[in-house]
Protein backbone atom coordinates (compact mmCIF):
# COMPACT_ATOMS: atom_id res chain seq x y z
CA UNK A 1 0.00 0.00 0.00
CA UNK A 2 1.32 3.37 -0.95
CA UNK A 3 2.41 5.44 2.07
CA UNK A 4 0.90 8.46 0.30
CA UNK A 5 -2.54 6.88 0.49
CA UNK A 6 -2.05 6.29 4.20
CA UNK A 7 -1.01 9.89 4.82
CA UNK A 8 -3.77 11.29 2.67
CA UNK A 9 -6.34 9.19 4.48
CA UNK A 10 -4.94 10.13 7.92
CA UNK A 11 -5.08 13.82 7.02
CA UNK A 12 -8.77 13.48 6.27
CA UNK A 13 -9.45 12.81 9.94
CA UNK A 14 -8.65 16.39 10.92
CA UNK A 15 -11.61 18.14 9.23
CA UNK A 16 -13.97 15.37 10.38
CA UNK A 17 -12.93 15.75 14.01
CA UNK A 18 -13.08 19.54 13.72
CA UNK A 19 -16.58 19.33 12.27
CA UNK A 20 -17.82 17.09 15.09
CA UNK A 21 -16.40 19.46 17.72
CA UNK A 22 -17.99 22.41 15.94
CA UNK A 23 -21.39 20.67 15.99
CA UNK A 24 -21.10 20.03 19.73
CA UNK A 25 -20.01 23.61 20.37
CA UNK A 26 -22.74 25.16 18.23
CA UNK A 27 -25.43 22.93 19.79
CA UNK A 28 -24.52 24.05 23.31
CA UNK A 29 -24.47 27.71 22.33
CA UNK A 30 -27.63 27.66 20.27
CA UNK A 31 -29.64 26.03 23.02
CA UNK A 32 -32.08 28.26 24.86
CA UNK A 33 -30.79 29.61 28.15
CA UNK A 34 -27.32 30.26 29.47
CA UNK A 35 -24.76 27.68 28.29
CA UNK A 36 -23.43 27.68 31.82
CA UNK A 37 -26.72 26.08 32.91
CA UNK A 38 -26.31 23.42 30.24
CA UNK A 39 -22.80 22.67 31.44
CA UNK A 40 -23.24 23.05 35.19
CA UNK A 41 -26.84 22.04 35.81
CA UNK A 42 -29.64 24.04 37.32
CA UNK A 43 -28.84 23.44 40.97
CA UNK A 44 -25.46 25.12 41.34
CA UNK A 45 -24.79 28.29 43.30
CA UNK A 46 -23.43 31.57 41.96
CA UNK A 47 -19.85 30.75 42.87
CA UNK A 48 -20.00 27.41 41.04
CA UNK A 49 -21.50 29.06 37.97
CA UNK A 50 -18.72 31.65 38.02
CA UNK A 51 -16.17 28.83 38.31
CA UNK A 52 -17.64 26.95 35.34
CA UNK A 53 -17.93 30.20 33.37
CA UNK A 54 -14.23 30.84 33.79
CA UNK A 55 -13.22 27.20 33.37
CA UNK A 56 -15.00 26.88 30.05
CA UNK A 57 -14.17 30.46 29.09
CA UNK A 58 -17.85 31.32 28.76
CA UNK A 59 -17.10 34.96 29.62
CA UNK A 60 -14.89 35.33 26.53
CA UNK A 61 -15.88 36.09 22.93
CA UNK A 62 -17.34 33.13 21.02
CA UNK A 63 -14.35 32.37 18.74
CA UNK A 64 -12.09 32.31 21.76
CA UNK A 65 -14.52 29.99 23.54
CA UNK A 66 -14.35 27.64 20.59
CA UNK A 67 -10.56 27.53 20.83
CA UNK A 68 -10.73 26.88 24.58
CA UNK A 69 -13.32 24.15 24.04
CA UNK A 70 -11.35 22.40 21.30
CA UNK A 71 -8.20 22.62 23.41
CA UNK A 72 -9.97 21.03 26.37
CA UNK A 73 -11.49 18.19 24.39
CA UNK A 74 -8.20 17.56 22.59
CA UNK A 75 -6.52 16.97 25.94
CA UNK A 76 -9.26 14.55 26.98
CA UNK A 77 -11.08 17.00 29.24
CA UNK A 78 -14.77 16.52 28.43
CA UNK A 79 -15.92 18.64 31.34
CA UNK A 80 -17.43 17.76 34.67
CA UNK A 81 -20.48 15.56 35.06
CA UNK A 82 -22.59 17.54 37.51
CA UNK A 83 -24.58 14.49 38.46
CA UNK A 84 -21.62 12.29 39.25
CA UNK A 85 -19.46 15.19 40.39
CA UNK A 86 -16.51 13.75 38.51
CA UNK A 87 -14.89 14.31 35.11
CA UNK A 88 -17.02 13.04 32.24
CA UNK A 89 -14.02 11.21 30.77
CA UNK A 90 -13.64 9.20 34.00
CA UNK A 91 -17.37 8.41 34.23
CA UNK A 92 -17.40 7.20 30.62
CA UNK A 93 -14.17 5.22 31.02
CA UNK A 94 -15.72 3.34 33.96
CA UNK A 95 -18.69 2.22 31.87
CA UNK A 96 -16.75 1.53 28.69
CA UNK A 97 -15.43 -1.99 29.46
CA UNK A 98 -18.92 -3.48 29.91
CA UNK A 99 -20.07 -2.00 26.59
CA UNK A 100 -16.90 -3.13 24.81
CA UNK A 101 -17.38 -6.65 26.16
CA UNK A 102 -20.94 -6.67 24.83
CA UNK A 103 -20.07 -5.21 21.43
CA UNK A 104 -16.98 -7.39 21.02
CA UNK A 105 -18.87 -10.58 21.79
CA UNK A 106 -21.78 -9.62 19.55
CA UNK A 107 -19.52 -8.73 16.61
CA UNK A 108 -17.49 -11.95 16.99
CA UNK A 109 -20.75 -13.91 16.95
CA UNK A 110 -22.34 -12.05 14.06
CA UNK A 111 -19.20 -12.24 11.92
CA UNK A 112 -18.51 -15.95 12.34
CA UNK A 113 -22.12 -17.12 12.15
CA UNK A 114 -22.96 -14.58 9.43
CA UNK A 115 -20.08 -15.80 7.24
CA UNK A 116 -21.10 -19.42 7.72
CA UNK A 117 -24.77 -18.74 6.96
CA UNK A 118 -23.90 -16.53 3.99
CA UNK A 119 -21.68 -19.22 2.44
CA UNK A 120 -24.30 -21.88 3.16
CA UNK A 121 -27.06 -19.83 1.51
CA UNK A 122 -24.89 -19.04 -1.52
CA UNK A 123 -24.01 -22.71 -2.05
CA UNK A 124 -27.70 -23.64 -1.85
CA UNK A 125 -28.86 -20.60 -3.83
CA UNK A 126 -32.53 -20.80 -4.77
CA UNK A 127 -33.20 -23.84 -2.58
CA UNK A 128 -35.20 -24.01 0.66
CA UNK A 129 -32.11 -23.51 2.88
CA UNK A 130 -31.28 -20.33 1.00
CA UNK A 131 -34.85 -19.07 1.25
CA UNK A 132 -34.98 -19.79 4.99
CA UNK A 133 -31.68 -17.99 5.65
CA UNK A 134 -32.70 -15.00 3.55
CA UNK A 135 -36.10 -14.70 5.20
CA UNK A 136 -34.60 -14.95 8.67
CA UNK A 137 -32.02 -12.30 7.79
CA UNK A 138 -34.70 -9.99 6.44
CA UNK A 139 -36.76 -10.33 9.62
CA UNK A 140 -33.79 -9.94 11.95
CA UNK A 141 -32.74 -6.82 10.06
CA UNK A 142 -36.17 -5.21 10.58
CA UNK A 143 -36.55 -5.85 14.30
CA UNK A 144 -35.71 -3.01 16.66
CA UNK A 145 -32.94 -4.22 18.96
CA UNK A 146 -34.77 -3.16 22.11
CA UNK A 147 -37.86 -5.16 21.09
CA UNK A 148 -35.88 -8.30 20.37
CA UNK A 149 -34.25 -7.74 23.77
CA UNK A 150 -37.62 -7.47 25.47
CA UNK A 151 -38.93 -10.58 23.74
CA UNK A 152 -35.78 -12.51 24.68
CA UNK A 153 -36.11 -11.33 28.27
CA UNK A 154 -39.76 -12.41 28.43
CA UNK A 155 -39.26 -15.80 26.79
CA UNK A 156 -35.78 -16.91 27.83
CA UNK A 157 -35.19 -15.13 31.12
CA UNK A 158 -38.54 -14.50 32.83
CA UNK A 159 -40.43 -17.37 31.23
CA UNK A 160 -38.00 -20.27 31.39
CA UNK A 161 -35.51 -18.87 33.86
CA UNK A 162 -32.63 -20.08 31.70
CA UNK A 163 -30.87 -16.74 31.76
CA UNK A 164 -30.65 -13.88 34.24
CA UNK A 165 -32.95 -10.96 33.43
CA UNK A 166 -30.51 -8.16 34.01
CA UNK A 167 -27.13 -6.95 35.11
CA UNK A 168 -23.56 -8.05 34.51
CA UNK A 169 -23.21 -10.30 37.56
CA UNK A 170 -25.35 -11.87 40.22
CA UNK A 171 -25.41 -9.25 42.96
CA UNK A 172 -26.44 -11.76 45.62
CA UNK A 173 -23.27 -13.79 45.32
CA UNK A 174 -19.73 -12.48 45.55
CA UNK A 175 -17.99 -14.73 43.06
CA UNK A 176 -14.32 -14.81 42.16
CA UNK A 177 -12.09 -16.43 39.59
CA UNK A 178 -13.62 -18.65 36.94
CA UNK A 179 -16.98 -18.75 38.73
CA UNK A 180 -17.15 -14.99 38.28
CA UNK A 181 -16.24 -15.32 34.58
CA UNK A 182 -18.91 -17.98 34.17
CA UNK A 183 -21.48 -15.77 35.86
CA UNK A 184 -20.63 -12.83 33.58
CA UNK A 185 -20.84 -15.10 30.53
CA UNK A 186 -24.25 -16.33 31.69
CA UNK A 187 -25.42 -12.71 31.96
CA UNK A 188 -23.80 -11.85 28.63
CA UNK A 189 -25.58 -14.47 26.51
CA UNK A 190 -28.91 -12.74 25.89
CA UNK A 191 -27.70 -9.16 25.33
CA UNK A 192 -24.91 -10.38 23.03
CA UNK A 193 -27.24 -12.63 21.01
CA UNK A 194 -29.78 -9.84 20.61
CA UNK A 195 -27.17 -7.29 19.56
CA UNK A 196 -25.58 -9.82 17.21
CA UNK A 197 -28.90 -10.60 15.49
CA UNK A 198 -29.15 -7.31 13.58
CA UNK A 199 -25.50 -7.37 12.47
CA UNK A 200 -25.76 -11.06 11.68
CA UNK A 201 -28.53 -10.32 9.20
CA UNK A 202 -26.39 -7.83 7.31
CA UNK A 203 -23.25 -9.99 7.38
CA UNK A 204 -25.23 -12.95 6.06
CA UNK A 205 -26.78 -10.97 3.21
CA UNK A 206 -23.48 -9.42 2.16
CA UNK A 207 -21.56 -12.70 2.36
CA UNK A 208 -24.23 -14.45 0.31
CA UNK A 209 -24.20 -11.82 -2.43
CA UNK A 210 -20.41 -11.64 -2.43
CA UNK A 211 -20.11 -15.42 -2.62
CA UNK A 212 -22.59 -15.68 -5.48
CA UNK A 213 -20.63 -13.08 -7.44
CA UNK A 214 -17.31 -14.74 -6.65
CA UNK A 215 -18.55 -18.26 -7.47
CA UNK A 216 -19.67 -17.02 -10.88
CA UNK A 217 -16.25 -15.61 -11.82
CA UNK A 218 -13.91 -17.05 -14.42
CA UNK A 219 -11.31 -18.10 -11.86
CA UNK A 220 -13.93 -20.10 -9.96
CA UNK A 221 -14.92 -21.82 -13.18
CA UNK A 222 -11.27 -22.52 -14.00
CA UNK A 223 -10.73 -24.00 -10.54
CA UNK A 224 -13.75 -26.26 -11.02
CA UNK A 225 -12.60 -27.24 -14.53
CA UNK A 226 -9.23 -28.25 -13.10
CA UNK A 227 -11.07 -30.64 -10.84
CA UNK A 228 -10.86 -28.72 -7.58
CA UNK A 229 -13.53 -29.96 -5.19
CA UNK A 230 -16.27 -27.42 -4.43
CA UNK A 231 -14.90 -26.89 -0.91
CA UNK A 232 -11.68 -25.59 -2.42
CA UNK A 233 -13.53 -23.35 -4.86
CA UNK A 234 -15.50 -21.88 -1.97
CA UNK A 235 -12.29 -21.21 -0.08
CA UNK A 236 -10.86 -19.28 -3.03
CA UNK A 237 -14.07 -17.38 -3.58
CA UNK A 238 -14.53 -16.47 0.06
CA UNK A 239 -11.53 -14.14 0.11
CA UNK A 240 -13.00 -11.99 -2.63
CA UNK A 241 -16.48 -12.25 -1.19
CA UNK A 242 -15.15 -10.66 1.99
CA UNK A 243 -14.25 -7.37 0.30
CA UNK A 244 -17.77 -5.87 0.27
CA UNK A 245 -18.13 -6.96 3.88
CA UNK A 246 -15.07 -4.98 4.95
CA UNK A 247 -16.48 -1.76 3.47
CA UNK A 248 -19.60 -1.77 5.62
CA UNK A 249 -17.79 -2.34 8.92
CA UNK A 250 -16.91 1.33 9.21
CA UNK A 251 -20.33 2.61 8.30
CA UNK A 252 -21.94 0.28 10.86
CA UNK A 253 -19.86 1.47 13.84
CA UNK A 254 -22.31 4.20 14.90
CA UNK A 255 -25.30 1.89 14.53
CA UNK A 256 -23.63 -0.87 16.54
CA UNK A 257 -22.97 1.50 19.44
CA UNK A 258 -26.57 2.75 19.20
CA UNK A 259 -27.85 -0.82 19.22
CA UNK A 260 -25.65 -1.71 22.20
CA UNK A 261 -26.95 1.28 24.14
CA UNK A 262 -30.57 0.28 23.52
CA UNK A 263 -30.01 -3.40 24.35
CA UNK A 264 -28.18 -2.38 27.53
CA UNK A 265 -31.18 -0.39 28.75
CA UNK A 266 -33.41 -3.47 28.50
CA UNK A 267 -31.01 -5.79 30.31
CA UNK A 268 -29.71 -3.15 32.76
CA UNK A 269 -26.23 -3.92 31.45
CA UNK A 270 -23.92 -1.56 33.37
CA UNK A 271 -22.35 0.06 30.30
CA UNK A 272 -22.73 3.26 28.32
CA UNK A 273 -26.45 2.63 27.78
CA UNK A 274 -27.18 2.89 31.49
CA UNK A 275 -25.03 6.01 31.64
CA UNK A 276 -26.92 7.51 28.68
CA UNK A 277 -30.27 6.76 30.29
CA UNK A 278 -29.37 8.25 33.66
CA UNK A 279 -27.77 11.27 31.98
CA UNK A 280 -30.96 11.90 30.01
CA UNK A 281 -33.08 11.68 33.13
CA UNK A 282 -30.85 14.16 34.97
CA UNK A 283 -30.20 16.32 31.88
CA UNK A 284 -26.47 15.81 32.36
CA UNK A 285 -25.44 17.59 29.15
CA UNK A 286 -21.64 17.27 29.55
CA UNK A 287 -21.95 13.50 29.79
CA UNK A 288 -24.31 13.34 26.81
CA UNK A 289 -21.91 15.50 24.80
CA UNK A 290 -19.10 13.21 25.88
CA UNK A 291 -21.00 10.18 24.60
CA UNK A 292 -21.71 11.97 21.31
CA UNK A 293 -18.03 12.83 20.90
CA UNK A 294 -16.91 9.31 21.82
CA UNK A 295 -19.27 7.69 19.32
CA UNK A 296 -18.26 10.16 16.60
CA UNK A 297 -14.59 9.41 17.16
CA UNK A 298 -15.35 5.69 17.09
CA UNK A 299 -17.05 6.08 13.72
CA UNK A 300 -14.19 8.18 12.35
CA UNK A 301 -11.58 5.65 13.47
CA UNK A 302 -13.68 2.71 12.22
CA UNK A 303 -13.93 4.38 8.81
CA UNK A 304 -10.19 4.94 8.78
CA UNK A 305 -9.46 1.32 9.66
CA UNK A 306 -11.96 0.17 7.05
CA UNK A 307 -10.38 2.22 4.28
CA UNK A 308 -6.87 1.11 5.18
CA UNK A 309 -7.90 -2.53 5.46
CA UNK A 310 -9.64 -2.26 2.11
CA UNK A 311 -6.64 -0.71 0.41
CA UNK A 312 -4.45 -3.41 1.92
CA UNK A 313 -6.77 -6.22 0.84
CA UNK A 314 -7.41 -4.85 -2.62
CA UNK A 315 -4.28 -3.38 -4.22
CA UNK A 316 -6.40 -1.83 -6.96
CA UNK A 317 -7.54 0.86 -4.52
CA UNK A 318 -5.41 3.98 -4.79
CA UNK A 319 -5.81 7.46 -3.42
CA UNK A 320 -7.87 9.71 -5.69
CA UNK B 1 -43.47 -3.74 -8.33
CA UNK B 2 -45.74 -6.77 -8.16
CA UNK B 3 -43.36 -8.77 -10.34
CA UNK B 4 -41.41 -9.75 -7.24
CA UNK B 5 -43.37 -11.10 -4.28
CA UNK B 6 -41.03 -9.31 -1.86
CA UNK B 7 -41.71 -5.96 -3.51
CA UNK B 8 -45.46 -6.59 -3.44
CA UNK B 9 -45.38 -7.41 0.29
CA UNK B 10 -43.30 -4.28 0.90
CA UNK B 11 -45.75 -2.13 -1.03
CA UNK B 12 -48.73 -3.56 0.86
CA UNK B 13 -47.07 -3.10 4.27
CA UNK B 14 -46.02 0.46 3.46
CA UNK B 15 -49.46 1.42 2.18
CA UNK B 16 -51.03 -0.18 5.27
CA UNK B 17 -48.73 1.87 7.49
CA UNK B 18 -49.69 5.08 5.71
CA UNK B 19 -53.39 4.17 5.85
CA UNK B 20 -53.13 3.49 9.60
CA UNK B 21 -51.51 6.86 10.13
CA UNK B 22 -54.05 8.81 8.08
CA UNK B 23 -57.13 7.07 9.43
CA UNK B 24 -55.92 6.53 13.01
CA UNK B 25 -58.89 8.35 14.51
CA UNK B 26 -61.39 6.23 12.60
CA UNK B 27 -59.56 2.92 12.98
CA UNK B 28 -58.61 3.09 16.66
CA UNK B 29 -61.34 1.48 18.76
CA UNK B 30 -60.94 4.04 21.56
CA UNK B 31 -58.97 7.13 22.51
CA UNK B 32 -55.36 5.96 23.09
CA UNK B 33 -55.06 8.12 26.21
CA UNK B 34 -58.37 7.03 27.75
CA UNK B 35 -58.45 4.50 30.56
CA UNK B 36 -60.99 2.00 29.27
CA UNK B 37 -60.38 -1.23 31.16
CA UNK B 38 -58.64 -2.56 34.28
CA UNK B 39 -54.87 -1.98 34.18
CA UNK B 40 -52.77 -4.66 32.46
CA UNK B 41 -55.71 -6.72 31.18
CA UNK B 42 -54.50 -9.43 28.82
CA UNK B 43 -55.70 -9.44 25.21
CA UNK B 44 -59.44 -10.13 25.04
CA UNK B 45 -62.32 -9.80 22.62
CA UNK B 46 -62.94 -6.20 23.73
CA UNK B 47 -59.27 -5.22 23.71
CA UNK B 48 -57.43 -7.31 21.17
CA UNK B 49 -53.94 -6.14 22.25
CA UNK B 50 -54.80 -5.87 25.98
CA UNK B 51 -54.36 -2.77 28.12
CA UNK B 52 -51.36 -1.10 29.73
CA UNK B 53 -50.68 -0.10 33.34
CA UNK B 54 -53.13 2.80 33.12
CA UNK B 55 -55.86 0.71 31.53
CA UNK B 56 -55.27 2.26 28.10
CA UNK B 57 -56.03 0.18 25.02
CA UNK B 58 -52.74 -1.02 23.46
CA UNK B 59 -54.30 -1.49 20.01
CA UNK B 60 -55.40 2.15 19.98
CA UNK B 61 -51.90 3.11 21.09
CA UNK B 62 -50.28 1.10 18.30
CA UNK B 63 -52.60 2.65 15.69
CA UNK B 64 -51.96 6.18 16.88
CA UNK B 65 -48.25 5.37 17.18
CA UNK B 66 -48.26 4.74 13.43
CA UNK B 67 -49.32 8.37 12.98
CA UNK B 68 -46.30 9.68 14.92
CA UNK B 69 -43.95 7.34 13.10
CA UNK B 70 -45.26 8.27 9.66
CA UNK B 71 -45.25 11.98 10.50
CA UNK B 72 -41.59 11.83 11.55
CA UNK B 73 -40.48 9.52 8.75
CA UNK B 74 -42.33 11.43 6.02
CA UNK B 75 -40.96 14.80 7.15
CA UNK B 76 -37.41 13.52 7.66
CA UNK B 77 -37.50 11.72 4.32
CA UNK B 78 -38.81 14.79 2.50
CA UNK B 79 -36.11 17.00 4.01
CA UNK B 80 -33.37 14.42 3.40
CA UNK B 81 -34.57 13.78 -0.15
CA UNK B 82 -34.59 17.48 -1.04
CA UNK B 83 -31.06 18.01 0.31
CA UNK B 84 -29.76 14.70 -1.02
CA UNK B 85 -31.15 15.17 -4.52
CA UNK B 86 -29.99 18.78 -4.73
CA UNK B 87 -26.48 17.99 -3.47
CA UNK B 88 -26.17 14.86 -5.61
CA UNK B 89 -27.44 16.50 -8.78
CA UNK B 90 -25.23 19.57 -8.48
CA UNK B 91 -22.18 17.48 -7.55
CA UNK B 92 -22.72 15.16 -10.48
CA UNK B 93 -23.39 18.00 -12.88
CA UNK B 94 -20.46 20.20 -11.84
CA UNK B 95 -17.32 18.06 -11.66
CA UNK B 96 -14.28 19.64 -10.09
CA UNK B 97 -14.18 21.94 -7.08
CA UNK B 98 -17.94 22.03 -6.43
CA UNK B 99 -18.24 18.26 -6.69
CA UNK B 100 -15.23 17.84 -4.41
CA UNK B 101 -16.58 20.19 -1.77
CA UNK B 102 -20.05 18.65 -1.81
CA UNK B 103 -18.72 15.11 -1.57
CA UNK B 104 -16.44 16.05 1.33
CA UNK B 105 -19.49 17.45 3.10
CA UNK B 106 -21.39 14.26 2.31
CA UNK B 107 -18.61 12.09 3.72
CA UNK B 108 -18.56 14.21 6.85
CA UNK B 109 -22.30 14.02 7.52
CA UNK B 110 -22.05 10.25 7.07
CA UNK B 111 -19.71 10.16 10.07
CA UNK B 112 -22.09 11.98 12.44
CA UNK B 113 -23.83 9.46 14.72
CA UNK B 114 -27.46 10.50 14.25
CA UNK B 115 -28.83 8.83 17.36
CA UNK B 116 -26.37 10.48 19.74
CA UNK B 117 -26.64 13.87 18.04
CA UNK B 118 -30.42 13.71 18.43
CA UNK B 119 -29.97 12.81 22.10
CA UNK B 120 -27.79 15.88 22.66
CA UNK B 121 -30.13 18.21 20.75
CA UNK B 122 -33.23 17.00 22.60
CA UNK B 123 -31.43 17.21 25.95
CA UNK B 124 -30.45 20.81 25.16
CA UNK B 125 -33.59 22.03 23.42
CA UNK B 126 -36.23 19.86 25.07
CA UNK B 127 -38.38 17.15 23.52
CA UNK B 128 -40.37 17.89 20.39
CA UNK B 129 -41.02 16.47 16.96
CA UNK B 130 -39.88 19.64 15.14
CA UNK B 131 -36.26 19.48 16.33
CA UNK B 132 -36.20 15.69 16.00
CA UNK B 133 -37.29 15.98 12.36
CA UNK B 134 -34.76 18.74 11.74
CA UNK B 135 -31.82 16.84 13.25
CA UNK B 136 -32.63 13.57 11.50
CA UNK B 137 -33.48 15.31 8.21
CA UNK B 138 -30.26 17.31 8.16
CA UNK B 139 -28.17 14.17 8.79
CA UNK B 140 -29.98 11.52 6.73
CA UNK B 141 -29.28 12.70 3.18
CA UNK B 142 -25.74 11.47 2.32
CA UNK B 143 -26.78 8.07 0.95
CA UNK B 144 -29.34 9.76 -1.32
CA UNK B 145 -26.80 12.35 -2.50
CA UNK B 146 -24.28 9.65 -3.41
CA UNK B 147 -26.75 7.70 -5.53
CA UNK B 148 -28.11 10.79 -7.29
CA UNK B 149 -24.57 11.96 -8.01
CA UNK B 150 -23.61 8.62 -9.55
CA UNK B 151 -26.76 8.60 -11.67
CA UNK B 152 -26.26 12.21 -12.75
CA UNK B 153 -22.65 11.53 -13.72
CA UNK B 154 -23.73 8.82 -16.13
CA UNK B 155 -26.82 10.63 -17.42
CA UNK B 156 -25.14 13.92 -18.37
CA UNK B 157 -22.99 12.05 -20.88
CA UNK B 158 -26.04 10.77 -22.73
CA UNK B 159 -27.07 12.03 -26.14
CA UNK B 160 -30.43 13.42 -25.12
CA UNK B 161 -28.71 15.77 -22.69
CA UNK B 162 -26.42 16.97 -25.50
CA UNK B 163 -29.48 17.43 -27.67
CA UNK B 164 -31.23 19.49 -25.01
CA UNK B 165 -28.14 21.64 -24.62
CA UNK B 166 -27.88 22.09 -28.38
CA UNK B 167 -31.46 23.29 -28.37
CA UNK B 168 -30.41 26.01 -25.91
CA UNK B 169 -31.72 24.56 -22.65
CA UNK B 170 -30.23 26.16 -19.54
CA UNK B 171 -28.37 24.10 -16.89
CA UNK B 172 -31.28 24.25 -14.47
CA UNK B 173 -33.70 23.03 -17.11
CA UNK B 174 -31.41 20.22 -18.19
CA UNK B 175 -31.01 19.05 -14.60
CA UNK B 176 -34.66 19.20 -13.61
CA UNK B 177 -36.23 18.18 -16.91
CA UNK B 178 -33.81 15.63 -18.29
CA UNK B 179 -31.38 14.39 -15.65
CA UNK B 180 -33.43 14.13 -12.45
CA UNK B 181 -36.24 11.99 -13.87
CA UNK B 182 -33.62 9.45 -14.84
CA UNK B 183 -31.91 9.58 -11.46
CA UNK B 184 -35.09 9.39 -9.42
CA UNK B 185 -35.83 5.63 -9.58
CA UNK B 186 -32.42 4.74 -8.13
CA UNK B 187 -32.87 7.48 -5.53
CA UNK B 188 -36.22 6.00 -4.51
CA UNK B 189 -34.53 2.71 -3.59
CA UNK B 190 -32.18 4.48 -1.19
CA UNK B 191 -34.95 6.76 0.07
CA UNK B 192 -37.17 3.89 1.13
CA UNK B 193 -34.33 1.98 2.82
CA UNK B 194 -33.30 5.24 4.49
CA UNK B 195 -36.86 5.69 5.73
CA UNK B 196 -36.72 2.26 7.37
CA UNK B 197 -33.63 3.40 9.26
CA UNK B 198 -35.39 6.57 10.38
CA UNK B 199 -38.30 4.56 11.82
CA UNK B 200 -35.81 2.59 13.90
CA UNK B 201 -34.04 5.77 15.03
CA UNK B 202 -37.27 7.48 16.03
CA UNK B 203 -38.41 4.37 17.87
CA UNK B 204 -35.07 4.08 19.66
CA UNK B 205 -35.16 7.72 20.75
CA UNK B 206 -38.72 7.49 22.09
CA UNK B 207 -37.75 4.21 23.75
CA UNK B 208 -35.15 5.97 25.89
CA UNK B 209 -37.72 8.62 26.76
CA UNK B 210 -36.86 11.34 24.25
CA UNK B 211 -40.10 11.32 22.27
CA UNK B 212 -42.73 14.02 22.34
CA UNK B 213 -44.63 13.44 25.62
CA UNK B 214 -47.81 14.81 24.04
CA UNK B 215 -47.93 12.03 21.46
CA UNK B 216 -48.25 8.27 21.56
CA UNK B 217 -45.40 6.62 19.72
CA UNK B 218 -44.27 3.02 19.33
CA UNK B 219 -41.04 3.70 21.16
CA UNK B 220 -42.93 5.31 24.04
CA UNK B 221 -45.21 2.27 24.31
CA UNK B 222 -42.19 -0.07 24.29
CA UNK B 223 -40.51 2.05 26.95
CA UNK B 224 -43.61 1.90 29.12
CA UNK B 225 -43.76 -1.87 28.65
CA UNK B 226 -40.25 -2.27 30.04
CA UNK B 227 -41.47 -2.14 33.65
CA UNK B 228 -44.09 -4.85 33.11
CA UNK B 229 -42.16 -7.48 31.14
CA UNK B 230 -42.73 -9.97 33.94
CA UNK B 231 -46.49 -9.56 34.12
CA UNK B 232 -47.75 -8.19 30.79
CA UNK B 233 -45.99 -9.48 27.66
CA UNK B 234 -48.66 -7.97 25.41
CA UNK B 235 -47.69 -4.40 26.31
CA UNK B 236 -44.21 -5.10 24.91
CA UNK B 237 -45.08 -7.44 22.04
CA UNK B 238 -47.43 -5.37 19.89
CA UNK B 239 -45.70 -1.95 19.64
CA UNK B 240 -42.37 -3.57 18.76
CA UNK B 241 -44.02 -5.88 16.24
CA UNK B 242 -45.55 -2.82 14.58
CA UNK B 243 -42.10 -1.22 14.29
CA UNK B 244 -40.64 -4.42 12.83
CA UNK B 245 -43.45 -4.68 10.26
CA UNK B 246 -43.07 -1.04 9.21
CA UNK B 247 -39.30 -1.39 8.83
CA UNK B 248 -39.70 -4.69 7.00
CA UNK B 249 -42.22 -3.10 4.63
CA UNK B 250 -39.93 -0.20 3.70
CA UNK B 251 -36.91 -2.49 3.30
CA UNK B 252 -38.85 -4.86 1.05
CA UNK B 253 -40.19 -1.92 -0.93
CA UNK B 254 -36.60 -0.79 -1.49
CA UNK B 255 -35.56 -4.31 -2.53
CA UNK B 256 -38.55 -4.56 -4.84
CA UNK B 257 -37.80 -1.21 -6.50
CA UNK B 258 -34.19 -2.33 -6.89
CA UNK B 259 -35.23 -5.55 -8.62
CA UNK B 260 -37.58 -3.58 -10.84
CA UNK B 261 -34.76 -1.27 -11.93
CA UNK B 262 -32.27 -4.06 -12.45
CA UNK B 263 -34.18 -7.24 -13.30
CA UNK B 264 -30.90 -9.02 -13.95
CA UNK B 265 -30.00 -8.72 -10.27
CA UNK B 266 -33.14 -10.53 -9.14
CA UNK B 267 -31.50 -13.89 -9.44
CA UNK B 268 -28.25 -13.01 -7.77
CA UNK B 269 -29.30 -10.92 -4.75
Amino acid sequence: MAPRYLLWRLAQIVPAVAGILLIAFVAVHMAPGDPVLALAGEHGDAAYYAFIRTKFGLDRPLPEQLVVYVGRVATGDLGQSFVHGRPVAVVIAERLPATLLLIGTALALSTTVGLALGVLAARRAGRPTDLAVRTAALLAHAMPSFWLAQMAAIALALGTGWFPVQGLTDARRALTGWRFALDVTHHLVLPALVLAAGELALTTRLTRTGMLDALATDYARTARAKGLPERGVVRHALRNALLPLVTVVGSRAGLVVTGAVLVETVFAWPGLGQLLLSSIQTRDVPTLLGLFLLTSMTVIVANLVTDIAYAWLDPRIRYE
Amino acid sequence: MCRTPAGAVGLVLTLALIALAIMADALAPVDPFASVAPPLSPPSRAHAFGTDDLGRDVLAGVIHGARTSVLVVASVTLLAAIIGIAVGAVAGYRPGAIDDALMRATDFVLVVPRFFLAVVVIALFGAGLDRLILVLGLTSWPAIARVVRAQTLSLVRREFVDAARALGAKDMRILVRYVLPGALPAALVVISINAAGVILLEAGLSFIGLGDPQRISWGYLANNAQRFLRVAWWVALFPGAAIALAVLGLNLLGDGLNDLLDPRATRST
